[in-house]
């Protein structure tokens, strides 16, 4: 089988219990079994981590960097979504 | 038959061992691993009950929104109710990871079998009420928030972390409607004391009944499920908002409130429990509004719904014939 009939894995690693799964690259494989055990190969060989994701590449939406503009721009103007938008009036000790 | 459910008892014996070791060394729970179906059914109903009351809690303060003082105000309001319909967003899919629907979650509270935060059933009065909410009420849950962010179930602690990042914005803002009241006109000053005095106590009682009356807080400690005790909590609360209503000028709610310099904490007055317990069982002011008003918007929201399911089948049909 040639490497055009694979399909396309991005691969997704825990690195540790309490973690978010991360992306760490992609491979080729014929299914999401193989795509799974080549993952486990040559991603995690030193304990990188204690659980893995497979996704087929093609199932992945992705947002296009020339969309950014429209997508993200609106919320440049918005300061007052961030906590340090409001002083703290130095007499407060927490908050 | 004898004897496999021995085995399995067994087998139930070596897991539940493996699964306590975990947490006592600090290690997450995570969706996949094994857990005991009490640990899953009571995350279940905290977790689903945290999540309720994110979205139960837009309905107080966006019966303000069409009426803030200034465009800017509006959206800071706005921005703030925004992000509790996100945070409400985070905390149901971290439950669905424990095998239980939206749908089923939906249903057990505008059935009332689920609860949430009992606070959200107090009206909203007047502006001031915009200021004591984002300031106590938002504060308060901070408290609780800050320390569920070291919870044993992972998704919930990775949703606490995300949501606390955003909370301080909320609590913030409404501090800072209060110092506009109270160091503002006489009657300004008087609508700010009057918040304060109605929203101070209901926000102490968020943390819960005492530990001594709580059934579950022994188990939910060893499972750290919960990291401190409803009360230590609300003792935190306490002690950090005396300087905060001394800065506004305000009157202390709590009369009685003394530093306590044996316990290195402020000693306080009993609060009104009978309250919390009508109030939590459906005889608040506005308890049969809060979910009437949900209900009907997600009645509303059904022709939406309705529309996006025949739109992808219109386009899956589509597909097939091109295929063809
Ligand atoms: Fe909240
Ligand atoms: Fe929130
Ligand atoms: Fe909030």
């Amino acid at each position: 089988m040639t490497i055009e009939k694979l399909e396309l894995f991005e691969v997704f690693v825990r690195p540790k219990r309490g973690l978010d799964h991360k992306h760490v690259g992609s491979l080729h494989a014929e299914g999401r079994e193989q795509a799974l055990e080549y993952a486990r190969d040559v991603y995690t060989r030193r304990t990188e981590g204690i659980s893995i994701w497979v996704v087929k590449s093609q199932d992945i939406s992705a947002s296009q960097e020339d969309d950014n503009e429209c997508f993200f721009d609106p919320s440049d103007d918005k300061p007052y979504r961030h906590a340090t938008y409001y002083p703290l009036p130095k007499e407060i000790s927490t908050m | 038959m004898v004897n496999k459910m021995i085995t399995n008892t067994a087998q139930e014996t070596e897991l539940e061992r493996l699964f306590q070791a975990k947490i006592d060394t600090e290690q997450k729970i995570e969706p996949k691993d094994w857990m005991p179906d009490a640990y899953r059914q009571n995350l279940i109903r905290q977790m689903s009950q945290h999540a309720h009351s994110e979205v139960i809690g837009m309905q107080p303060e966006g019966n303000w929104i069409t009426r803030a003082p200034s465009l800017r105000r509006k959206a800071v309001l706005l921005s703030k109710v925004q992000d509790e319909a996100g945070h409400g967003l985070y905390l149901y899919s971290a439950t669905e990871t424990l095998g239980i629907s939206r749908a089923e979650m939906i249903t057990a509270l505008q059935t009332g079998t689920a609860k949430y935060a009992s606070i959200f059933n107090y009206p909203t009065q007047t502006w001031g009420d915009m200021g004591a909410i984002g300031w106590l009420v938002d504060g308060a849950a901070i408290c609780n928030q800050v320390s569920l962010q070291r919870t044993s179930y992972g998704p919930y602690a990775r949703s606490m972390i995300r949501i606390c990042k955003e909370e301080s914005f909320h609590q913030r803002q409404g501090y800072q409607i209060m110092i506009e009241l109270a160091h503002g006109t006489p009657a300004q000053k008087e609508m700010a004391q009057d918040s304060l005095n109605r929203f101070y106590w209901p926000s102490l009682m968020m943390f819960g009944p005492h530990d001594s009356e709580s059934a579950h807080l022994a188990r939910s400690m060893k499972w750290k499920i919960k990291r401190e005790t409803n009360d230590d909590l609300r003792q935190k609360f306490i002690n950090q908002t005396v300087s905060q209503i001394n800065y506004l000028g305000l009157d202390h709610p709590d009369k009685a409130l003394q530093w306590n310099e044996e316990r290195g904490h402020y000693d306080s007055s009993e609060l009104n429990w009978d309250e919390f317990y009508s109030v939590i069982n459906g005889n608040g002011h506005c308890n049969r509004q809060r979910i009437q008003h949900h209900v009907k918007a997600h009645e509303e929201g059904a022709w939406v719904r309705e529309a996006t399911a025949a739109y992808n089948l219109k386009k899956q049909l589509k597909l097939a014939r091109d295929a063809a």
